[in-house]
């Protein structure tokens, strides 16, 4: 019953369609999309409008605070400049192999050089970085968050002891665990040939330190709230405390253990650009900080399509996280809460 | 004579914040291989409690458990319990709450081909062959009994502990599964310890009914012998004179006898 509701509502937005398609009471059809899909863009419209007039009346001093078209312009344009470097690097690696055939044909034993494109990074690479760091900062946190909690979740004493330590490390804020985090990092990872940049692993640890809490106390609470006649079904049946852990305490709390995951993710997401600001990491958070210190005319409107980009990627990011808790909840009410 | 489960002088004893609480006082219970006994009571009277020790989930502060002449101190699948609310796993289904109990208590012991027969034979003896593979949360409160049931059975328990197992249900869907559970015993002669609070209940399906007193300090009143040839067939038996006998001396214990308010007098007072 709960699987077909579900279901339902995915198609929720194709039924209507169909239903006009097949000529089944059009009018009340057309109804339903347009409370569907009609209210949000009006909604969406409304935004521009007000948006683009209050634009208009502010002038900083970088000139107008752009409206939604200036924005357009400059994603447009963002857009062509990586079409461009791509250009640019593929004719690089043509003339390298061109140069290096010709040297190889003239002398079949001289030493040819291959050499990587360096070029502008572009405005797509910036998003993947940012994607990379805060997925690395985001699988960290999971990595830590869901042993303690568990952990913390089975015994009320252990419980006791990390609340406090939980509860004050909780509402800090990535600024200020940056300085610390970029220190200790320039201390410990010391290497001549590093596989990572130390900015990428100073934003990683901030999202790291920021993003575990929810992932943390939620799979507590879903260890602690288990219901007691599966663990006494547990003790029935003699199962090996790694057996209890794996086949009942583990699966009993996965719908909590997602909705933490899912609001981990958000608060990563969140943190990532302003730790990749400080840290100077090369995506986003480093491009909005680059194009404010620019200061050019165009600066204000790029920064406000990565401003966009930010909020479709987190709405992105939220939306797959929703996915994944539906497919591995047991407890389909969960991914509604 | 040995019994084959003996309870053996418990007492028990819960500490809480306004100090200790004595639930049950000195209970003292044989029971022969394969009879079918019933615990019945008021609630609160520390049946539930009765049944756990028996079960090795607490341990009684005095006395003990024996069975078969060994001592009881922890839980294990050769006292299956069935519990009020199904307990099953809603990650897993029919089949595979099954599997859980049949791989951990048959692992060495029976091959792989061996326990999906036995999965399925169990599932087979309380109906349920049908929706081996659907989950908790698809089937109907008495369907999730059943495979309850099933799992308990699955163990192969030398007793069979069943804590008010159909209590939630509606009266329609208690009576199939007690006549399911009355053929299962048939076939099986298992013993049993129910814990119930339905006179028609007890009587129907008990060799004896065990009638205990009220708590705080609660323990056995009166013992009921229910003395019907069986098979029983619960329509013939509503104008047995015998069944109406017994099944009005329970409810004269339940109702005149030890009826108490049920706020213990002591915290009245």
């Amino acid at each position: 019953m709960m699987n077909v509701v579900s279901k339902m509502e995915d198609l929720r937005m194709l039924a209507p369609w169909v239903r006009i398609i097949k000529g089944e009471n059009r009018r009340e059809q057309v109804n339903v999309l347009l409370r569907a899909l009609g209210v949000p863009l009006l909604a969406f419209a409304i935004f521009l409008a007000i948006w683009d007039s209050a634009a208009k009346s502010v002038v900083t001093s970088l000139g107008q605070v752009p409206g939604p078209t200036q924005v357009a312009e400059q994603a447009k344009g963002l857009w062509q400049e990586y079409q461009a470097e791509k250009e640019k690097e593929a004719k690089f690696y043509e003339r390298q192999e061109k140069r290096n055939e010709k040297k190889l044909a003239k002398n079949p034993d001289a030493q040819v050089k291959w050499r990587e494109y360096r070029g502008r990074t572009t405005y797509p690479q910036q998003i993947m970085t940012s994607l990379y760091t805060v997925f690395t900062g985001f699988i960290l946190a999971v990595l830590i968050a869901v042993p303690l909690g568990i952990l913390t979740g089975l015994s009320q004493t252990l419980n006791n002891a990390m609340n406090p330590i939980i509860q004050i490390f909780k509402p800090v804020s990535p600024l200020a665990w940056l300085p610390i985090v970029t220190m200790v990092v320039s201390a410990v990872y010391v290497s001549n040939d590093p596989m990572f940049e130390k900015s990428f692993i100073t934003s990683a640890i901030t999202v790291m330190l920021c993003c575990m809490w929810p992932t943390l106390i939620n799979t507590s609470v879903g260890v602690s709230s288990i219901n007691q006649d599966l663990l006494n079904v547990a003790k029935v049946l003699r199962l090996s405390w790694w057996a209890k852990i794996t086949k009942v305490v583990l699966p009993s709390a996965v719908p909590m253990i997602f909705t933490g995951m899912r609001l981990s993710l958000g608060v990563g997401w969140m943190v990532l650009i302003a730790a990749e600001m400080l840290a100077q990491n090369p995506g986003l958070g480093k491009f909005v900080w680059d194009e404010f210190q620019n200061g050019s005319s165009n600066s204000l409107g790029r920064i406000m399509v990565a401003v966009l980009t930010i909020g479709l990627i987190g709405f992105m990011l939220d939306w797959i996280m929703l996915q994944l808790q539906k497919y591995f909840s047991w407890d389909k009410s969960a991914a509604n809460r | 004579m040995s019994a084959h489960l003996n309870i053996d002088h418990v007492s028990m004893e819960f500490d809480t914040p306004s100090g200790k609480f004595l639930a049950l006082d000195n209970v003292n219970l044989k029971i022969k291989k394969g009879e079918f006994v019933s615990l019945i009571g008021h609630s609160g009277c520390g049946k539930s409690t009765v049944l756990n020790i028996i079960a090795g989930l607490y341990q009684a502060t005095k006395g003990g458990i024996v069975l078969d002449g060994l001592e009881v101190n922890e839980p294990g699948p050769e006292r299956a319990v069935v519990f009020q609310n199904h307990s099953l796993f809603p990650w897993l289904t029919a089949y595979e709450n099954v599997e859980l109990a049949v791989k951990q208590v048959f692992k060495g012991s029976k091959s792989k081909a061996e326990m999906k027969e036995w999965i399925e034979h169990n599932l087979e003896l309380v109906h349920m062959s049908h929706a081996l593979h659907k989950k908790p949360d698809e089937i109907s409160g008495g369907m999730k009994q059943r495979v309850g049931i099933a799992r308990a059975l699955a163990m192969e328990p030398t007793v069979l502990l069943m804590d008010e197992p159909f209590g939630a249900l509606d009266a329609l869907t208690r009576s199939h599964l007690q006549d399911s559970l009355m053929e299962i015993q048939r076939d099986l002669k298992n013993t049993v310890v129910m814990i119930t609070h339905d006179v028609d209940e007890a009587v129907l399906l008990s060799d004896r009914i065990v009638m205990m007193s009220n708590g705080p300090a609660a323990s056995i009143g009166e013992i009921l012998d229910v003395d019907l040839p069986r098979p029983r067939y619960r329509l013939e038996l509503a104008d047995d004179p015998m069944y109406n006998k017994y099944r009005a001396e329970v409810l004269r214990f339940l109702h005149e006898r030890h009826a108490k308010p049920d706020v213990p007098s002591s915290k009245v007072a």
